[in-house]
């Protein structure tokens, strides 16, 4: 799919008629089928193109999914080729050619926070070498050395003269040109990096003219509807077509091993057929369990030894002798991702290729999963990715994408199945349940002297591949990696899979462990009868990144210096996922049980700053996804099955529910390039829970926080 | 058949008169601007404007949209010029984007009604959910709006 702005006019233009493209199917501008990106003389590399007319198309290799990539991407090539922003506008990358040129544009996966960090030097290098083309073949239009020429806001220009010439004059030439040791800009030079830029998908973001893959819409196209077993794991027993053949619209339905695709003329006689079709469903013993009885699984593996991950000292025998020992157990349930746009594929399979329309954060995934399961060549399949509504994690999974794929397989006709809202919450994919057991010794002088942590998380890696043995890092992450001195420790880990299934979520186990770790530090100050804020600082005295960060938070949320009413008291928590450092204080009020979040302060370093625009968005994004978590977010386990299946029972915070968030950039520059998608995520719910503590006495050890009736003390 | 009128144009379309707004306008109309998310009213992505009242199309039936004049996300302008939708654009509104065709809807009847909505009138009529977290940006972009009709 294209994605430049022009083509956003045209999409706006086509629908001035009101209904005017009501009645046909829209045409392919908006969903542009296939085609070879050629190498036209425009073209100045894979990821660049200058038209005649000045426009400047930008190559984005990463997915949008709100983030803000297909602004930050185009502005790292900008900022080095000296293009006017203007000009600048923005498409996919061509999977196709990904596949067929082995990798030219790097990785094409978007995970962990990590596009800028990732891609920012290589896409620098892209811009500069870029301009140094066009200065080479302005010079050479000129007869003149091109170290004599510039280049400045889209035009060459020869010093000392007033010639100039556009970049659409000279990208012809500029395409056959080369250069060689190419030298990109140090931060002081940065015209564009570190300044507030709009997004470019904004416009077409309001007026509904975006494309999601759930708007594609192609000639004879058909739909799907799925109906998954209603527990994970459970199989198809049999199933009554005959019951629903009549039923207007419908085409046929394709049983797979644990879901029934019914596939009909649109979406919503899919959906009604799958609702009246009868399907038996083997369940098996999965179908017996209950949250209570999985977390008291969870909760058993205490009494176990676990795998010591990391360790220092003589525990058992500091422990014994500690003044005074606490202990705590701590727990986080199985969470849900919830994208806005719930999940859906478009594929069409044909004798010499597969199309498929998705968005997703994983393409090249997709052209391997759908190669094997359709047995073309991975240059045969075509994946279209569209912008992503939303994704936090689930858009990588391939789950949907392979159910797409199966359907398609049966039918001669491109198919859009779409889950709905209950069909996803159903599908598994979760954020890990957790059980988390610290105790701390004290000395007679209240000296922290020994601290040991036992962890029991749900798998990702075991999910994914039964035979994997020993510590899985994406269940210890921010655990393992933790940044405090202490002189003595045991941390150890016990890997615990059940029948659901998990998968990545915002911050993944750092939103498990950071909330564990720092609500146990609030006890370990609160012990030690220090303030969490010094605490931390005595602890973290050799590591300045968090030193600054704490200074910034501590000045600028007023910690200890405000009065507050009864009733109302702040909280704090810190830590590093993605290469970035946050801090978050968050004031909290409690009034006849109910919990209201006024105010977070966030102190961040993630180094430097691409668009601080989108940086904000997504900080400010990041700390609510954790808030909605750290208030509503749990998924029930009754009989197997979940029982919160939309968003009437899965909890998403509202606006009247959303704090005041003040950020500030505690940025230490240097060559840190830190993520910002995830890192404001954790953050949230330790630090709400620890100025909970302070309002009711109570720790609040077990999320989400609305399972407590909280009052003031 | 059922006819409707979306958009300031009358349509015949063949579909079971129970079958909800939302997806006639997707699936018989490719009016796909309005969105599906969670199909029981809950998250307001599906909002269009009935008689000039948001409703939600997932829980609005085409039978009941008959008598009324539906305006969708497409029919506010062709170039993303109405007021409310500048207002966003200026705000930088948007992330994933996906539920922003619905708060715009329920934003601009909000200011239909109240050309200057206080922060709790704004907080009781936008009840829509946005996953990506752009709650404070909206209430800007409505504020906006409010402040920018104020000088004229």
């Amino acid at each position: 799919m294209d994605l430049t702005r022009r083509d956003f006019l045209k999409v706006s233009s086509t629908s001035a008629g009101g209904l005017a493209i009501a009645f046909t199917i829209p045409s392919l501008a908006t969903v542009r089928p296939y085609k070879m990106a050629s190498v036209t003389n425009s073209e100045i590399s894979a990821w660049l193109v200058i038209e005649p007319d000045e426009s400047v198309i930008i190559r984005v290799a990463q997915a949008e999914m709100g983030q803000g990539v297909m602004t930050s991407m185009p502005m790292l090539i900008a900022e080095e080729l000296e293009a006017d922003w203007r000009k600048v506008k923005v498409e996919y990358a061509d999977v196709n050619r990904q596949v067929l040129l082995s990798g030219i544009y790097g990785r094409m996966q978007t995970r962990d926070s990590d596009a800028v960090q990732l891609s920012r030097e290589t896409l620098q290098l892209v811009g500069a070498e870029a301009r140094e083309r066009l200065i080479k073949a302005a010079a050479e239009t000129w007869t003149v050395d091109p170290e004599d020429c510039y280049a400045d806001y889209g035009r060459i220009f020869r010093s000392g003269s007033s010639e100039s010439l556009s970049f659409g004059e000279v990208a012809g030439l500029a395409s056959q040109v080369s250069v060689a040791n190419v030298k990109i800009k140090t931060p002081e030079a940065f015209n564009l990096l570190g300044l507030a830029t709009p997004r470019l998908d904004v416009p077409a973001k309001v007026d509904g003219s975006a494309i999601y893959s759930m708007d594609v819409r192609l000639p004879d196209m058909l739909y799907a509807a799925v109906v998954h077993s209603p527990v994970l794991g459970g199989t198809v027993k049999s199933l009554r077509f005959n019951a629903i053949r009549h039923m207007p619209g419908v085409v046929k339905a394709v049983r797979m091993e644990s879901a029934i695709g019914v596939v009909a003329d649109t979406f919503w006689r899919a959906k009604s057929a799958a609702d009246e079709l009868p399907v038996f469903w083997n369940l098996g013993e999965q179908g017996k369990t209950f949250t209570d009885t999985i977390k008291r699984d969870f909760f058993e593996e205490f009494s176990g030894a676990g795998e010591v991950m990391l360790s220092k000292g003589k525990i058992g025998y500091l422990m014994d002798h500690a003044e005074r020992t606490i202990e705590s157990d701590y727990f986080v349930p199985y969470l849900a991702q919830v994208p806005m746009e719930p999940l859906n594929c478009t594929v069409h399979v044909q004798d010499s290729k597969v199309d498929v329309w998705v968005g997703h954060q994983d393409p090249e995934g997709i052209v391997d999963a759908v190669s094997r399961l359709t047995g073309k060549a991975p240059h045969d399949i075509y994946v279209h990715n569209c912008f992503l509504g939303g994704s936090f994690g689930r858009r990588s999974h391939m789950d949907f994408v392979i159910e797409a794929t199966r359907i398609a397989m049966e039918v001669d006709r491109p198919v859009q199945m779409i889950w709905t809202r209950e069909e996803e919450l159903r599908s598994g994919a979760y954020r890990p349940m957790s059980a988390m057991r610290f105790k701390a010794g004290f000395d007679i002088d209240k000296q922290l002297i020994a601290l040991s942590n036992h962890s029991v998380t749900h798998s990702i890696r075991y999910d994914q591949d039964k035979s994997f043995q020993g510590i899985d890092d994406s269940s210890v992450e921010g655990l393992r990696n933790h940044p405090y001195s202490l002189p003595a420790y045991e941390f150890t880990h016990t890997r615990k899979n059940t029948h659901l299934t998990s998968w990545w979520w915002r911050s993944g186990g750092h939103s498990i462990n950071a909330f564990a770790m720092e609500c146990f530090v609030d006890e370990m100050a609160g012990a030690a009868g220090v303030d969490p804020i010094a605490y931390r600082r005595q602890m973290l005295a050799d590591k300045p990144e968090y030193l600054d960060v704490l200074d910034v938070l501590e000045q600028e949320s007023g910690w200890g210096k405000r009065n507050l009413p009864r009733g109302t008291a702040m909280g704090m928590a810190i830590h590093k996922s993605y290469g970035t450092v946050c801090g978050q204080v968050a004031e909290v009020t409690v009034d006849n049980g109910e919990v209201t979040i006024n105010r977070v302060t966030v102190a961040i370093d993630c180094g430097n700053l691409v668009n601080p625009m989108t940086a904000e968005e997504q900080v400010e994004g990041s700390v609510l996804f954790g808030l909605s978590a750290a208030l509503y977010g749990k998924l029930t386990v009754e009989n197997g099955r979940i029982l919160e299946d939309n968003l009437d029972t899965y909890g998403i915070l509202r606006m009247h529910e959303t704090p005041e968030i003040d950020i500030h950039w505690a940025l230490s520059g240097a060559d840190k390039w830190g993520g910002l998608g995830e890192p404001a995520t954790p953050v949230i719910a330790p630090a709400v829970c620890n100025a909970l503590y302070k309002i009711t006495g109570r720790r609040i050890r077990s999320l989400p926080i609305t399972d407590y009736y909280l009052q003031v003390r | 058949m059922v006819r409707l009128n979306i958009n300031k144009e009358d349509v015949e379309v063949d579909v079971s008169p129970d079958t909800p707004l939302l997806w006639v306008l997707r699936d018989n109309l490719n009016l796909t601007g309005t969105k599906f998310a969670c199909g029981i009213g809950q998250c307001g992505a599906c909002t269009v404007l009935m008689q000039g009242k948001p409703v939600r199309s997932c829980m609005t039936t085409a039978a009941e949209a008959q008598r009324f004049d539906i305006i969708t996300i497409e029919g506010l302008s062709s170039d993303a010029s109405h007021p409310v939708q500048v207002a966003f654009i200026e705000e930088d509104v948007p992330q994933c984007g996906y539920c922003q065709s619905g708060q715009v809807m329920t934003a601009v009847a909000l200011l239909n009604e109240k050309s200057n909505p206080t922060d709790e009138e704004i907080n009781q009529a936008m009840t829509n959910i946005c996953r990506c977290g752009t709650y404070s940006k909206i209430r800007s972009a409505i504020k906006k709006v409010a402040l920018g009709r104020g000088e004229t």
